[in-house]
């Protein structure tokens, strides 16, 4: 049966407090959930104090001033800060989103920052990702064709074909939606998630693919596909401003359309 | 100790291949039992001060007969396929899914079969 209580010794506790430097009269908290498999004990979570007259505006820029100048133990992923890598997705304020592109001022009172939802963590604000991407690899995220490549000359594709692309090819597999779906929660061995599906759709639509039909034979299954109740979390969290949900519908109409 | 590949993992025992047509179907049921919901509560008010006889007479009316069966039949189709989603959503245990399936596929039949001979007693 799917677990909704948390085992003992996952259970969250109230860590260490960090007071902000004397001086500082523009102060805001950050409560950050902080565990490491090194030490044994229960996941915390720990509550700095940042002067935002010296901070930036997004939520990674408190994250990265308290790492620089409060604790450097304090473990996330970063990089682009401008949400184009997707690797600073966690849960900020109750809702998934890259902490990168989600400003400080969007939040009313403390900044609540937990891992994405119901991943493995690996310490702090890093989840394991691995099993969502390999099934993205799963997919075959590539164009497939069985037409000879044009010498000299690249795959043509009309504008209005082209367009279909947009809102799909903008995603950067952050995994916020998938993280945020139930569905996914429950059954993310079998079930693709959002994410994964959204790219899957992506190839589907492209005009210039030729294996269509083998991509949704293997979708066409009760977990892979059709564990999306359209909860639409998906389409609510995501970051870019995209609609997996949608997406999913589209692949669940193709299946439809192909019976006749 | 678990060492398949994370591949090996996702891809699994591969795609089961159905699904579409079952999903197809639930939205069908679905749009059917708009009309026949209306149509059964709107008659159930209707009768709710009726005596025993004037239902009966309701009943046994080809017209409300069909509709009747029908309703039935296509409500309980259309929860078989409602808990089973429940079950795979929820119920990760072999014997306890298999057990889970099991039930709901007899109850429902069960139930359609009593419910036609019921109507079909009193219309026939």
């Amino acid at each position: 049966m799917a677990e909704f209580r948390l085992p003992a010794n996952s259970k969250v506790k109230k860590g260490k407090y960090f007071k902000a430097a004397d001086g500082a009269t523009n102060v805001r908290k950050f409560n950050i959930y902080r565990w490491n498999e090194d030490d044994g004990e229960n996941p915390r979570v720990d509550t700095y104090e940042v002067d935002m007259d010296k901070c930036g505006p997004m939520v990674l820029d408190g994250l990265i001033k308290i790492k620089n100048e409060i604790d450097p133990t304090l473990t996330f992923r970063r990089s682009c800060r401008e949400g184009v890598c997707g690797s600073c997705a966690m849960n900020v304020a109750g809702t998934n989103t890259l902490a990168c592109t989600k400003a400080n001022d969007e939040i009313k009172g403390d900044i609540n920052i937990y891992p994405l939802p119901h991943m493995e963590v690996v310490k702090d604000l890093v989840t394991d990702l691995t099993h969502f991407y390999a099934q993205y690899s799963s997919i075959k995220p590539w164009m497939q064709t069985v037409s000879p490549t044009p010498s000299g000359a690249e795959r043509l594709q009309s504008p209005e074909d082209r367009a279909k692309l947009d809102g799909l090819y903008e995603c950067v597999l952050c995994a916020s939606c998938s993280t945020s779906c139930p569905s996914y929660w429950w059954n993310s061995d079998k079930y693709l998630g959002p994410a994964v599906l959204l790219q899957a759709y992506r190839w589907l639509i492209d005009s210039r693919d030729e294996a269509t039909g083998e991509r949704l034979d293997d979708l066409e299954d009760p977990f892979r596909l059709y564990r999306c109740h359209t909860i639409m979390n998906c389409t609510n969290t995501c970051p870019k401003g995209l609609n997996p949900a949608k997406a999913i519908a589209e692949i669940k109409k193709m299946m439809v359309e192909r019976q006749g | 100790m678990d060492m398949n590949t994370p591949i090996s993992k996702v891809r699994g025992l591969g795609s089961a291949r159905s699904g579409a047509e079952e999903w197809w179907m639930q939205k069908i049921a679905a749009v059917a039992l708009i009309p026949l919901t209306i149509w059964f509560v709107a008659s159930i008010v209707q009768m709710t001060h009726a005596d025993y006889f004037t239902v009966r007479a309701w009943l046994a009316s080809p017209v409300s007969a069909i509709l009747l069966l029908l309703y039935i039949v296509i409500g309980l189709y259309h929860l078989r396929l409602g808990l089973q989603a429940v079950v795979e959503d929820y119920v990760h245990g072999g014997g306890m899914k298999v057990f889970c399936q099991f039930t709901i596929l007899f109850g429902c039949a069960v139930i359609a079969v009593a419910s036609i001979f019921s109507v079909l007693k009193i219309a026939l």
